[in-house]
């Protein structure tokens, strides 16, 4: 399996939170001389989309996150998101928070399932870089840290083979195996059929460098073309326009990835128990492996070591709902199929310090430097935050 | 004993590479079932604890030798071989992950049988070579094949014409890059096909002729004691996941993920001998990502096919 697989996995997951919880935020909308204490305001929403980025992006983070090395399993990357929501002034409760998850993955699974070549993964993820930028177009320091990023991922991908590329997506689809959550917009589009399959079209552009198919040549022994017949393929495919761009700005042409929300299209998901099968599927290894919070690793940790500016004096809780009413959302977490209930990880710190001195002296050794944070000892705050969970 | 029933479960044995041990759909938690009673006749066995610890099964195959049937599985950690009723593990190889570079995570893929030989390849490029004795556990790593520098993505076998220079194995990687050789106690290689860019997922070998499946969809024919190209099929408009051979008439199968499957016959032209070949019929296996797809017998009457996310073997007859 391909080691350089999660920086894609995570940036992507990453783009299509941030399409999600904008449009939330947008739809909660208040104009700021009317909104009162307890509303979203424009201000607001720019404040949690600017922190949540600048966290996602954060240097350190991104070196960590570009190093060769196995994808993180389910819980832990979960984990790592859950932390990453709550990196502002944002509030989101079990339920809204499952539900985006799932329509994070649900999203970025079909991307890459239809992606035309495993190397147009790629132009998915600058797509949703490229939208991370024009959510923060008021910050020069953060959209430094995007190009940055751009950068890396271009240095490290551009020059890949066709043959990684097809490992890393082999990678994600395993990753992605057997989740059938059916989701609201895709129904509607006609992406997803009512058994939570998605469409796989058999018509449209051929993948650049593929020929559309129904030719047959025959060759003789020095080369030489001497025969040309056709077979009805089935498919009704064109030949590909032009090849999208990785350059900073350019023409990606494929429109996977880019943001299909928008604040007349609610985000809604029905938890499917998809087949009946899916209690045999393969599960997470049920035998508690002590090392498992171990995989939790420095990544999460560095996450997890980024302080929450805790709601307090005279700033109120801001809580922010994925369903449309508060009902909804009680609703939606009495209701959610055992199978799909994600299981975070909670994380005794204490325990995990002592057993693990090697990362907590990494630890001690990474300044998080963030504007205008206050504390009183980070090695509190984080205790305090791991005890929220 | 008797090797037909055997044959015919080979036949539906897919071993599917995209996802691991899918093409089984029965290898999950390291445990394998000989499967699909209803679709050849054969009882469920027996449960082969595979003691693969930590990772899954990545592919399986039965190794047809002169004398016995191997069941020979790849995972991460290394290549396992049993009896071919499962009852007995006879050998086990651990996949040295010493120089694996840290871009890459150590695999085995790619198993055939040739001869008394059964090649496995590795993630390295390398094709591991083991001789294996007509009955018992004693078998040797006798050969390591270095010829390809990107993973093994297949290995294709016929069984040796007579002569001595006659290919009998081809090996391919993710580079596209195909290399014909004669087994024996040291694999001769007789010639080499350069890839174009593109990986070859898929490779067979039959009377003399290479089929190879390719990441842009494309079928090539080649000869295979030249190396020279003599079909090119423009057939899927995906990569192609698999292909399949019934010897007895010639019959090609390819399966991709553009959710198709085609049949094709090969034949050569009455006048110089070359290759030709003529489609003979598609299915589209809708909204499916093929990722593994096998004939059901020698003579190609029925096929099977397995799928990203589908729990299921889909099993096609002719009617």
């Amino acid at each position: 399996m391909s080691m350089r697989t999660l920086p894609l996995l995570f940036l992507n997951l990453g783009g299509e939170m941030l399409y999600i919880l904008d449009q939330r935020l947008r739809a909660q909308n208040i104009p700021g001389d009317k909104a009162r204490k307890d509303e979203w305001t424009e201000v607001d929403r720019k404040r949690v989309m600017n922190d949540i980025i600048s966290t996602m992006f954060n240097q350190k983070f991104m070196d960590e996150l570009f190093k060769p090395q196995e994808l993180y399993s389910k819980k832990a990357l979960r984990t790592v998101y859950d932390r990453l929501a709550h990196a502002s002034i944002m509030r989101l409760n079990q339920a809204s928070m499952d539900k985006l998850y799932d329509l994070m993955t649900m999203a970025f699974k079909y991307q890459v399932l239809l992606c035309p070549r495993p190397k147009d993964v790629l132009l998915v993820t600058l797509n949703h870089l490229d939208a991370i930028k024009g959510l923060i177009q008021d910050s020069p320091t953060i959209l430094h840290q995007v190009d940055k990023t751009f950068r890396q991922l271009t240095d490290i991908y551009g020059g890949l083979s066709a043959g990684e590329f097809q490992l890393i997506r082999q990678t994600l689809l395993i990753f992605f195996q057997d989740l059938h959550i059916r989701v609201s917009i895709f129904l509607k589009d006609k992406v997803q059929n009512s058994s939570g399959r998605f469409v796989l079209p058999v018509s449209g552009p051929v993948p650049w460098g593929t020929e559309v198919p129904g030719l047959i040549r025959t060759f003789n022994n020095k080369g030489k073309e001497v025969k040309r017949t056709e077979f009805k393929h089935g498919g009704s495919y064109v030949a590909a326009p032009k090849e999208g761009s990785l350059e900073l700005y350019g023409d990606r042409v494929l429109k996977l990835g880019t943001n299909m929300y928008s604040v007349n299209r609610p985000v809604e998901t029905h938890m499917s128990a998809a087949s009946k099968n899916l209690a045999s599927q393969t599960q997470e290894s049920i035998v508690p492996n002590p090392l498992a919070k171990e995989e939790l690793n420095l990544l999460a940790r560095l996450i997890g070591g980024m302080e929450i500016q805790k709601p307090s004096g005279p700033e109120p809780g801001f809580r922010l709902n994925l369903f449309t009413t508060d009902e909804e959302e009680e609703q939606a977490a009495l209701t959610r199929p055992e199978e799909l209930s994600y299981k975070v990880i909670n994380i005794q710190a204490t325990q995990d310090q002592q057993t693990n001195q090697e990362l907590v002296r990494i630890m001690g050794e990474f300044e998080i430097t963030d504007q205008s944070r206050q504390s009183s000892s980070k090695g509190d705050d984080w205790l305090a935050m791991m005890d929220e969970l | 004993m008797d090797i037909r029933p055997i044959l015919k479960a080979t036949r539906l044995f897919i071993s599917s590479k995209q996802t691991e041990g899918r093409g089984l759909r029965a290898g999950y938690q390291g445990q394998l079932q000989r499967s699909v009673g209803t679709a050849c006749r054969h009882h469920l066995h027996r449960q082969l604890a595979a003691r693969v610890r930590g990772s899954d099964c990545k592919q399986i195959h039965w190794c047809v030798l002169p004398f016995r049937v191997l069941l020979v599985l790849t995972s991460h950690r290394g290549i396992q071989m049993y009896e071919s009723d499962g009852s007995v593990m006879v050998y086990w190889h651990a996949l040295d992950a010493g120089d694996a570079s840290l871009v890459q995570a150590a695999f085995a893929r790619g198993i055939a049988a040739s001869g008394h030989y059964v090649c496995v390849g590795t993630w390295s490029g390398q094709v591991l070579v083991f001789d294996i004795p007509t009955k018992g556990p004693n078998i040797v790593l006798s050969e390591e094949l270095a010829r390809h520098q990107t993973p093994i993505s297949d290995i294709a076998t016929e069984p040796a014409q007579g002569q001595d220079c006659v290919a009998d194995t081809v090996t391919a990687d993710d580079s596209g890059l195909l290399c014909v050789w004669r087994s024996g106690p040291k694999f001769k290689l007789l010639t080499q096909i350069p890839g174009f860019g593109v990986p070859c997922s898929s490779v067979q070998l039959w009377q003399g002729t290479i089929a190879a499946g390719y990441g842009n969809g494309q079928v090539r024919l080649y000869e295979a004691s030249t190396g020279t190209v003599h079909v090119q099929i423009d057939a899927h408009a995906r990569a192609i996941c698999a292909l399949d051979l019934a010897p007895e008439v010639g019959k090609l199968l390819s399966a991709a993920e553009d959710t198709f499957v085609h049949i094709w016959k090969l034949s050569r032209s009455p006048e110089d001998g070359y290759i030709e070949v003529e489609h003979c019929h598609g299915e589209c296996v809708p909204d499916t990502q093929l990722c593994g797809a096998r004939f059901c017998d020698p003579s190609g009457s029925s096929f099977a096919v397995t799928g990203y996310d589908v729990a299921e073997i889909l099993r096609f007859s002719s009617i």
